[in-house]
């Protein structure tokens, strides 16, 4: 069957409807774009039609572009002709000499609005489901589909910038607002009687862009106004992009571009720079892993087969500080009993108090309503009860990192759950196999780690253990799907993945302070590689004296096991810091920056000192800085891969991104390998090795994969 | 005094100066950022050593404005202590910038700049600028201000050039451009104009018509008989008393075309070139510049080409070829009447009528063409001269080496 089918009323008017068969949604691809080309041109032969409705049969109206299409160009030429492609195809649609009138019976997004920007008039079901933006950037490109040309005649310059630049999505509401949408109607029926309605009112409608007297709204790029706009727009861009993102910088110049010269200019000038984002390094890696990688994983790649589905209805929490208290919010969230328990009821309240904080934020808002919260807070019962955790699915222990803390209420919580329940560990550091052995049921304890803060994090990392069965890793799997969250799949190992990972960033940062290198370039450094934070003020978060204890526990650790340990130059600074300086980071007011005192405004500020006490020397250039962190932490993330801590490619990309904020422009810690050149990865790190040590040594799977001439697939 | 050396000139294509022109779509930054990138490429050029560049825009407004020398020096990722200057001596400017490196160089005081000049006109039009000569109803009035084309049919109705007359020489001028186009005669100095994606968006001349004759230049209506009879003519008349009325006949097919475009030039001293691995292929003998009877305004073109032969010590027999910009027709056909040349020695392959005449780099652009020809048909000496808004004319006179 056709991916359109046409039907034509009695009063001429034509409908064209969108179906792609054996899709879930409709997108702009081959199958459907041949019969809407083909409709067009029957519609500018047939005198007869007087108008055109254009919907859609699916929940969608149209959700996009083909991204695998997309994916898998390489030449700038093929980008530019699919571009301009659907551009004619846009054009002769809105130059058909008959009213054209989208009918958006739900989301339109990226070529989706394109395609309905392209009409005359959009009329739009009253759904707050529904989405409209053009959310390329997201993937690094731009709208290639005479979005960047249309939007900013549509409503001008400085509205349309923002919408285009972030990615941002509106409900049916806003979009209406924005001039997006011309009508909204209160259902399908009433949706395609407007639309009729419009097209038999409006005979010979011409978009403004074509209109001789057309005056962009706001005025064009030449106009005084705007020139102010592009001034400084660059520079906000930057201040978020820190220059990583080419999409950012080609959706400017499209609309800084169009706005000087006439619309068809304007089109070309878009295909240009859509088609040099479509070649892009930027826009392969964030494609390849935030679209392919991320929709497998969310598909359940990492989850065993076999086992049916499983949903907690009753969810028991240990320990109702940060972790918890947030667990406790995003799992309340989607309808889940919660028993917050803790030592004490004030701390278990104090717990519970922080979903109402959350929910009286959402209310003012306008996000929650006084009621909702009500009812919300009551799936939440705070307690200091093991009794309550009485038929709970799923237990979470959030207690402090201490073995013996967490054996104990291991052992106590057991004592009243299911038989059949799972019982899991929120740890960040502690192995789950030795946590396990105070279990009765190792199959059935996981770890599944959060982030912090809890609400606002996308990843848990799942940890097996040894004996954790496939059966329990299925359940922990769909309970932080449950939540909305996107679940990685790791091994046991001292710090999992994404810890363990994350460290060698915070680490080489401060080994180049103590190399004597200018505090503020090595943040400056991290920030410019695409990282959310510089590793001074991310190890000031943590806190240094945290650090100090992990090292010890390690070393003891290891020392019970007959191990070695191996040191990392980081360590005399950290020791220093927090033993001889007493500067044990944010929480005491005082790390590598001074904090303003609780409840006083101001702004952290990098200790004076530390350039006294740790000597300036000769500086090296924001790029060694920029590759020696991230070397460290795709070298570490390459042997994480190959002890098989992290068992997929997604998971260490997504992990990376979504856990410890992994530049995402590079596709995360794997992908960052694969798009520096494996061979060149090793060469590299082997210098720095030679020249910074050996941590730097090339993992020995990248050598292996470098000599067969493999990559991260 | 030292010697001005030319060691290299590229240029972009022109590219018709409408909405649907090839180039309407390019920034004039990038015009000239395509051309950064060709001359340090062909060259293997270290631009830390470039002391200047100086770059003709006759509209320095908008994209063209603030400098545009020097922004499109830092877009091109040359080399930061490369300074640049924007100058405008109207329709000169291309060849102004050549002079202002060529004094440079000889007064010792700098070894290497780069010339040229650039014009966007689809995206910023002539007269986006303003300016007191046109605007400002007191100075326009004293300066007896009327624009150019009055001013060219005003020579052509002194010299008595009909409308034929004319017309002949624009289908010379398209004829001998789309011939030297056929024979490749441009392919040394034209850089094809790239996108981002390394695409080619224009790799010729685009207004370039072989098939014009004068029968289908005879329907096109004179562009200035209205506004002459306006007042134009008028005020035209009023210094030029021997008339009695002005023959309009150009139009927009003898008159040069508006169109998009620009230009570069390598030029240095004989040391700096040596040292660079450069390759000097003419000195630079003479520059001059002149001011000529601003309402009439085009006719500077043999006093400048005569005070640039006194200042080489040379007569007008020791050029061999010659490039005259063909603002419109009458004002060569005038220019060689009043040198007393041989016609075939001029825009041998073609002018600004056939190729259009981006204002700021035109003057560049006709130079590296005179070389190009020079040393196609191994001649040794050229000379190339320009009328200029407000009364001006400009020449250089340029010896192969």
């Amino acid at each position: 069957m056709s991916a359109v089918q046409m039907t034509v009323d009695a009063d001429g008017i034509a409908t064209l409807t969108m179906d792609l068969v054996d899709r879930p949604m409709n997108v702009l691809n081959e199958a459907l774009m041949a019969p809407f080309a083909d409709y067009i041109a029957k519609i500018e032969a047939d005198a007869a039609i007087k108008g055109v409705i254009l919907t859609s049969a699916k929940r969608e109206f149209l959700a996009g572009a083909d991204i695998d299409m997309v994916f898998g160009i390489t030449d700038p030429k093929l980008a530019f002709e699919v571009a301009e492609r659907l551009k004619q195809m846009l054009r002769r649609l809105e130059l058909c000499g008959r009213p054209v009138v989208a009918a958006l019976n739900g989301t339109a997004l990226g070529g989706g609005l394109e395609v309905a920007l392209a009409c005359h008039w959009r009329v739009a079901i009253n759904d707050p489901k529904a989405k409209f933006g053009l959310p390329e950037v997201k993937l690094g490109l731009l709208p290639g589909g005479g979005g960047t040309q249309r939007l900013p005649r549509m409503i001008g310059i400085q509205a349309s910038l923002p919408l285009m630049l972030e990615g941002k999505e509106l409900n049916v509401e806003a979009a209406k607002q924005q001039g997006i949408i011309n009508e909204l109607a209160a259902d399908k029926a009433e949706m395609l009687a407007k639309a009729k309605s419009w097209c038999l009112a409006n005979p010979k409608p011409v978009q403004p862009w074509d209109d001789k007297k057309f005056k962009w709204p706001g005025g064009d790029a030449r106009h005084p106004a705007v020139v102010q706009v592009f001034a400084i727009a660059p520079s906000m861009a930057g201040a978020k992009t820190q220059g990583n993102y080419p999409a950012a910088t080609n959706i400017m110049s499209c609309v800084y571009e169009g706005g000087i010269v006439d619309f068809e200019s304007g089109c070309r000038i878009e295909s240009r720079y859509f088609a040099n984002l479509v070649v892009s390094q930027v826009s392969k890696n964030m494609i390849g892993t935030l679209w392919f990688q991320l929709n497998s994983i969310n598909k359940g790649k990492s989850r065993p087969e076999g086992f049916p589905k499983s949903k907690v209805q009753k969810l028991g929490i240990l320990g109702a500080g940060m972790m918890g208290a947030g667990i406790a919010y995003v799992s309340a969230k989607v309808g889940i009993e919660c028993v917050l328990l803790d030592s004490t009821i004030e701390a278990a309240e104090k717990g519970k108090a922080y979903s109402a904080g959350l929910l009286d934020k959402a209310i003012k808002k306008g996000r929650e309503t006084p009621a909702g919260k009500g009812v919300f807070l009551d799936r939440i019962k705070a307690t200091t009860d093991y009794a309550d955790l009485a038929g709970c699915d799923l237990v979470i222990e959030a207690v402090f990192e201490d073995r013996a803390i967490k054996a104990d209420v291991t052992k106590k919580t057991e004592a009243v759950i299911p038989a059949t329940a799972t019982f899991a560990s929120n740890t960040s550091t502690l192995p789950i196999t030795g946590l396990a052995t105070a279990s009765l049921r190792p199959e059935q304890f996981i770890g599944l780690h959060f982030f912090s803060p809890v609400d606002k994090m996308p990843l848990v990392e799942i940890i097996i253990g040894e004996k954790t069965s496939k059966a329990t890793l299925a359940k922990g799997f769909d309970y932080v799907q449950q939540i909305k969250k996107t679940p990685i799949v790791v091994n046991d190992s001292r710090g999992f993945y994404t810890s363990r990972s994350f460290a060698t960033y915070v680490m080489e940062g401060m080994a180049l302070l103590q190399e004597g290198q200018h505090p503020r370039s090595i943040e400056m450094a991290g920030l410019k590689a695409g990282m959310p934070v510089g590793p001074l003020a991310l190890q000031d978060e943590v806190s240094l004296s945290l650090s100090v204890h992990v090292m010890e526990q390690t070393k003891k650790d290891l020392a019970a096991e007959g191990k070695p340990y191996v040191g990392h130059p980081s360590e005399p600074l950290i020791l220093k810091m927090c033993k001889e300086l007493n500067r044990p980071g944010k929480k005491a007011g005082k790390g590598f920056y001074d904090y303003p005192e609780a409840g006083t405004k101001g702004e952290k500020k990098l200790w004076p000192e530390l350039t006294t006490v740790f000597p300036l020397k000769e500086q090296l250039s924001q790029q060694e800085l920029v590759e020696r962190m991230m070397f460290a932490q795709a070298n570490e993330a390459a042997r994480c891969f190959e002890e098989n801590v992290v068992m997929t490619v997604a998971d260490a990309n997504i992990g990376s991104i979504f856990g410890w904020g992994f530049a995402p422009h590079q596709g995360g810690a794997l992908q960052y390998i694969n798009a520096y050149g494996v061979s060149k990865f090793v060469a590299r790190a082997e210098a720095l090795a030679v020249q910074y040590g050996p941590r730097f040594k090339p993992a020995a799977i990248l050598v292996k994969m470098a000599g067969e001439g493999k990559r991260f697939e | 005094m030292n010697e001005a050396f030319i060691f290299d000139a590229v240029r972009t294509p022109r590219g018709k100066g409408k909405k649907d022109g090839s180039l309407h779509e390019v920034t004039p930054v990038h015009l000239l950022g395509n051309l950064f990138n060709a001359l340090e490429n062909r060259n293997s050029l270290d631009t830390s050593q470039v002391d200047d560049v100086v770059i003709g825009c006759v509209t320095p407004v908008g994209e063209q404005g603030a400098d545009i020398a020097r922004t499109a020096i830092l877009y091109s990722g040359w080399a930061e202590n490369v300074p640049g200057v924007t100058q405008s001596r109207f329709c000169a400017s291309g060849l102004e910038s050549v002079n202002l490196a060529a004094m440079k160089v000889m007064s010792g005081q700098e070894d290497l700049i780069v010339a040229g000049g650039v014009e966007s006109m689809s995206r910023w039009p002539m007269g986006s600028d303003g300016g007191a000569w046109a605007m400002d109803p007191r100075i326009n009035e004293q300066l007896g201000f009327a624009p150019q084309g009055i001013g060219a049919d005003l020579i052509a109705s002194l010299e008595g050039f009909s409308r034929h007359d004319v017309d002949a020489f624009a289908v010379r001028s398209q004829q001998l451009a789309a011939k030297a186009h056929a024979a490749g005669r441009f392919a040394k100095t034209l850089v094809p104009v790239r996108d981002l994606n390394g695409m080619i968006v224009l790799d010729h001349d685009e207004t370039v018509r072989g098939s014009t004759t004068t029968d289908s230049l005879s329907s096109l209506k004179a562009s200035f008989e209205q506004m002459g009879v306006m007042g134009f003519d008028s005020t035209a008349l009023r210094k030029y008393t021997t008339l009695e009325k002005i023959n309009h006949v150009h139009h927009a097919g003898n008159s040069s075309g508006i169109v998009d475009g620009a230009a570069l030039m390598l030029i240095g001293s004989a040391p700096k070139g040596k040292a660079l691995g450069l390759k000097p292929r003419a000195r630079i003998r003479s520059v001059a510049v002149i001011g000529s009877e601003p309402t009439i305004m085009l006719t500077g073109i043999a006093p400048a080409a005569e005070k640039a032969l006194r200042k080489a010590g040379m007569s007008i027999k020791d050029i061999d070829l010659f490039e005259i910009n063909e603002a419109f027709a009458a004002v060569v056909m005038k220019a060689v009447r009043a040198l007393n040349i041989d016609m075939d020695k001029v825009n041998v392959n073609g002018g600004s009528i056939a190729m259009g005449h981006p204002l700021g780099a035109t003057g560049c652009i006709i130079l590296a063409t005179l070389l190009d020809e020079l040393e196609r048909q191994d001649k040794q000496v050229g000379l190339a001269s320009l009328c200029v808004g407000a009364g001006m004319g400009i020449a250089t006179i340029i010896e192969r080496v």
